[in-house]
């Protein structure tokens, strides 16, 4: 019998052994240098104008370009980048567990994801509030006149939250009818199941083109919460937290410089400006301090295009979502986005 | 409502071929007596009003083809959806220029199996048992590719009826073996064993699928070390694999007890080791005894693989909720469902009557 | 390996890693090793994992603020309540679909298991074609096709189906008066327990009769009347302390009164329909298995058909079916956490939602696995006491 004890005692050391070795992965830049593409999470139920899939498996969408961006800032290729869609409730810990190298998937930074969940928040490419839906025929004009409704929420948001805050503060009833996804959601609110529908404003514009009759419903003025989306990565993954980061300010600095996807190659051979030089990589070693290829935002700005432009593409005045720049205009226009400077 | 009396025949009449006319055979089976009439007018009242409708949505007013819900009828089901999407109903996002690997892997499963159906063909066991260790790992480089010059294709654009095949076609692969291991060991004198696998097995009994699943899509990334990932549709083959096999120890067991004792003891008798007495003895009679049982087992996993909807996998039933997302077809739920659903009933309902059929030959060779 | 100790022991010439015994304890140990290492493999991971994230442990969670609402709540709930509390409202949410199929697929499992044995051809096919139907197609995709129904069947709001001011029916759900008990109605409670008692002692009586003398009593139709009637002299006595709180239709839904909600609905019929197919093969199954023989010689006694189902087939029919009635309705219990597809607050869903917005996945992944298998455990228990009393009984 002791003979068995110490047997067993040794495959235990051993086994113990082998996971202390495998616990050491290196960290998530060099990993993703090594396989040689982005594994970026993405919506999985489809949020128009941020990020769908189309019948042949085709991602586009606001969301979609930051995650190229970030592919061609690391490898200058907008494709050597792996799509995983993710729900609500998968989100996060589809980024503890390393089964995505970041998340890009209109999550709100708040308090208690940047420290209890084990994330890191790298910036905002939207800024967002969340707002109501309702059906024309209602003929509700603020969202305070909803006592009493049955609002359609998602779970495990902070829309979620943010709408029993709201009820409660301004003394109203209502009735929560909550769901996984938006796929349960949508039939749902069509079906008159409830008179409201509250999401992040960005998503109601984009669930309303997916409507039959898009002008039967109106959003209404109100904003009753601050919804910073951004990308997410791993807490304590710094090198790789800078690339993404860098990477969203790189496209915002653009376009308050006047960079666009047209004029990226001109700027870059003719341009004086310092700023300009040293966003393309014409001066300076910032590629190189982040572990990046020196043209790595020229290569951005020439494949992905600036902030700007990203947004009209998808979102803008030319898309069925017609949504305007608002908060997200650079902040030389009132807007809030900001990007820190490339010096 | 009555029960069943049949052969209650007229006495004195000669004997009468088994034929009846069709007046008589009303009158035996429909209005018997005065309750059995109401009961039949109201039943087929109740029929008509139901199925009168339905037939005429579905079939007289319905459209077949169509590039958009704009081609269909208000009042009739609009099949143009299943008729135009059809690829993904079955294929998933699969990419349409290889969609030609999957009826390949699949030609070749139902060719594999020919030998397995001919009555002269010997080694039926060690033939089936190299094609299930066999044929995976072909079917696996078929479907993902990225070798002999094919494509590679993630998981995550499998789906449709093909993603149902393969979580049902993996389930019941490893669930039968892990199931005979658990049922065996549940069985054991080593109280050891037998205590690990009777928690295994009533923990996994214990809890809704739904509940592993989650566990599997959620959790099981945490169990493992940094840097390490699973692919989710493998892990939604582990929870569902898992917990088939439990359904499958009891079942197993159940074949286990009902073996005399005399069979055991004959085999050690004979100075049959443990795993050759199973081998041998036991397991071969104790399976075929419940194979109903099992293949009630298979038709309940086949039907439970439409949970991996709900962790984010598009198979038969995600696919179907996934088309009806789009603007072109928006508000045709019933008709996508319905598709779904008649997928699903065909491959069930034809294990069931398989299942009834081998009941039937099963006792019809105890009887002899 | 485990036919070991049938052999006997051989003889003391053989090496001792032959004796059949140490091998046995060998192979226990091993597999012990193996499977404590592997879990001891997972447990280090997952500590190692949310130690390197930075995600905080423990079950204080529990006791914080939820901050967020559900639709259906059995006892008093708001946002203010904690996570534990919120635990608790799915959890009384489960058991209240699931008792509720339960009874409804026994229900519709009886009449169908028996419909499918009638001697009408189109009653025994109506119920062949239900069963065949219902059971090979998933639960889930009954479930979704149940909620559409739901729906798209019932009207808005505005246009709801009423009866008379007080019961309406809607897509929001079906809205019911609720009951104001006041004071006095402790009197009606108090007759309706006294009935009891009172029936329960006259069926012993009967019975002690019936087989001392053989005279029968008409013991049913007593109780009926004591049950019903007492409480409604009671209640008229007490000057009818009850009254009722009337829906409204408001602006949006309608206020006041009792609802049910479409989810609920659509599970309930979902689960229902679906366990009732099953039951009915069970059903069909257990009459089947009685030989012709019970049924002649009941006859050949002189019981008539009600008596002999009453006495002699059913008893021993029951036998045959509660076993794997046990399991269906455990089934149903479990199969309750779909709700989740069709947004039926059950406790799956409450705990899916507290997994998010916790973070919580370990802690609330082992409340929810633990609850669900106590709840298997008890329903189980408590169908293997119940089986062992019929059997009992029946000898």
């Amino acid at each position: 019998m002791r003979l068995l004890g110490t047997v067993v005692a040794a495959t235990m050391a051993a086994a113990t052994g082998l996971a202390a070795g495998s616990a050491l992965a290196g960290p998530t830049f060099d990993a993703v240098r090594e396989k040689g593409f982005v594994q970026c999470g993405v919506n999985s139920s489809g949020l128009p104008g941020f990020a769908t899939v189309d019948d042949q498996g085709n991602w586009s969408g606001f969301d979609i370009d930051l995650c190229r961006a970030i592919a061609v800032a690391v490898f200058g290729d907008r494709n050597a980048v792996k799509f995983t869609p993710l729900t609500a409730k998968e989100r996060f810990t589809a980024l503890q567990s390393g089964e995505i190298d970041v998340l890009v998937r209109n999550t709100t930074w708040t308090l208690t994801r940047d420290t209890a969940l084990g994330l890191d928040f790298l910036g905002v490419n939207y800024y967002d509030g969340q707002g109501f839906m309702v059906p024309k025929s209602l003929g509700v004009k603020s969202a305070l006149e909803l006592d009493g409704a049955s609002v359609c929420v998602q779970t495990g948001t902070t829309t979620e939250l943010n709408l029993a805050d709201f009820f409660r503060a301004n003394n109203m009833s209502y009735e929560p009818v909550v769901f996984e996804t938006n796929d349960e959601l949508l039939p749902a609110f069509q079906a008159g199941r409830c008179d409201v529908f509250t999401t992040d404003q960005s998503g109601l514009y984009a669930t309303r083109t997916k409507f039959e009759n898009p002008d039967d419903y109106v959003i209404l003025p109100e904003v009753i919460s601050k919804e910073p989306l951004g990308p997410v990565v791993r807490h304590g993954d710094n090198e790789w937290g800078d690339v993404v980061r860098w990477t969203l300010f790189a496209m915002i600095e653009a376009e308050e410089y006047g960079v666009t996807s047209e004029n990226v190659d001109e700027l870059r051979a003719n341009s004086t400006n310092p700023t300009i030089r040293r966003l393309l990589g014409v001066e300076g070693e910032f590629g190189k301090n982040l572990g990046l290829p020196q043209d790595w935002a020229y290569q951005i700005i020439k494949q992905i295009g600036n902030y700007g432009e990203v947004f009209e593409r998808n979102l803008g005045m030319n898309t069925p979502l017609k949504i305007a720049r608002g908060l997200n205009d650079l902040w030389t226009r009132g807007g809030l986005q900001y990007s820190m400077p490339f010096r | 409502m009555a029960v069943a009396e049949r052969g209650r025949s007229p006495a004195l009449l000669p004997p009468v071929s088994e034929r009846l006319g069709p007046l008589a055979w009303l009158k035996r089976n429909l209005f018997s007596t005065w309750y059995n009439s109401l009961l039949t007018i109201l039943v087929g009242y109740l029929l008509y009003v139901v199925l009168v409708p339905f037939f005429e949505w579905a079939i007289l007013n319905a459209t077949f083809f169509g590039d958009s819900k704009e081609a269909c009828d208000f009042d009739g089901a609009c099949w143009a959806l299943i008729t135009s999407r059809l690829g993904q109903y079955l294929y998933g996002l699969y990419p349409v220029a290889e969609r030609w690997r999957v009826n390949a892997a699949f030609l070749l499963l139902i060719l594999a199996m020919v030998p397995l159906f001919l009555p002269r063909f010997r080694h039926r066991l060690l033939y089936a048992c190299g094609l299930v260790f066999l044929y995976p790992p072909v079917a696996y480089l078929f479907f993902a590719g990225g070798v002999f010059g094919l494509p590679f294709v993630e998981t995550a654009q499998w789906g449709g009826l093909f993603l149902t095949l393969v979580i049902a076609g993996v389930g019941i692969t490893a669930s039968l073996p892990i199931g005979v291991l658990l049922a065996l060991g549940r069985r054991s004198e080593m109280p050891v064993i037998r205590a690990l696998c009777v928690v295994f097995i009533e923990v996994i009994r214990g809890v809704p699928l739904v509940t592993i699943l989650f566990m599997a899509s959620v959790m099981l990334p945490l169990f493992l070390p940094p840097g390490v990932t699973i692919d989710k549709l493998l892990r939604a083959l582990i929870g569902v694999a898992l917990f088939a096999s439990a359904y499958m120890a009891e079942v197993v067991r159940g074949g286990l007890q009902g073996i005399p004792k005399g069979q055991y003891e004959a085999a050690m008798a004979l100075g049959l080791g443990y795993w050759q007495m199973m081998g041998y003895v036991v397991l071969p009679q104790a399976l075929r005894m419940v194979i109903p049982g099992i293949v009630n087992t298979f038709i309940g996993l086949f039907k439970d693989t439409a949970l991996v909807t709900i962790i984010g996998l598009y198979d038969l039933l995600g696919m179907s909720r996934f088309i009806i997302q789009d603007p072109k077809w928006l508000g045709l739920a019933a008709e996508s469902y319905l598709f779904a659903g008649f997928g699903f009933w065909v491959f069930c309902f034809a294990m069931s009557r398989y299942s009834m059929y081998v009941e039937k030959v099963l006792s019809a060779g105890e009887r002899r | 390996m485990a036919s070991a100790s049938h052999r006997p022991a051989p003889p003391r010439a053989t090496a001792f890693w032959r004796d059949p015994r140490v091998r046995a304890l060998f192979a226990q140990a091993l597999v012990l090793g193996l499977v404590l290492l592997g879990a001891a493999y997972l447990v280090r991971n997952t500590l190692l994992n949310l130690e390197r994230l930075g995600v905080s442990s423990g079950f204080g969670f529990l006791n914080t603020t939820a901050g967020f609402d559900i639709s259906q709540t059995l006892i008093a709930y708001d946002r203010t309540y904690s996570y534990g509390r919120a635990f608790i409202v799915g959890l009384l949410n489960t058991f209240y679909v699931a008792a509720v199929g339960i009874l409804l697929a026994t229900v519709i499992g009886f009449v169908m298991g028996i419909a499918r044995l009638s001697s009408n051809w189109l009653v025994a096919k109506v119920a062949a074609a239900y069963i065949e139907i219902v059971r090979n197609v998933p639960l889930l995709l009954q479930l979704i096709m149940w909620y559409v129904v739901v729906l798209g069947g019932l009207p808005a709001p505005r246009n709801s189906l009423a009866l008379g001011e007080s019961v309406f029916l809607n897509v929001r759900g079906l809205f019911i008066p609720r009951p104001q008990f006041e004071e006095g109605f402790g009197w009606v409670v108090a007759a309706f327990l006294a009935s009891v008692v009172a029936v329960v002692v006259l069926a012993r009586w009967a019975r002690r009769r019936f087989e001392a003398t053989g005279q029968p009593f008409p013991v049913f139709w007593t109780s009926l009347g004591v049950l019903f009637g007492l409480p409604a002299l009671a209640f008229l006595l007490a000057g009818q302390p009850l009254s009722f709180e009337y829906p409204v239709l408001g602006r949006f839904r309608i206020t006041g009164g009792m609802v049910m909600l479409p989810e609920f609905m659509a599970m309930v019929l979902g689960l229902s329909v679906y366990t009732g197919a099953f039951i009915a093969e069970i059903v069909r199954g257990g009459i089947l298995a009685i030989s012709k023989g019970q049924w002649e010689a009941a006859y050949a006694l002189g019981l008539s058909r009600g008596q002999a189902l009453r006495l002699i087939i059913v008893p021993q029919a029951l036998r045959v079916i509660i076993p794997p009635q046990t399991s269906q309705y455990l089934n149903l219990t479990k199969n309750s956490s779909l709700g989740v597809a069709i947004g039926y607050p059950d406790f799956f869903n409450v705990a899916g939602t507290i997994n998010n917005q916790t973070g919580q996945a370990v802690e609330v992944i082992a409340i929810t696995m633990a609850v669900y298998l106590t709840l298997s455990l008890l329903i189980s228990a408590f169908m293997n006491w119940y089986n062992a009393r019929m059997a009992l009984v029946e000898r």
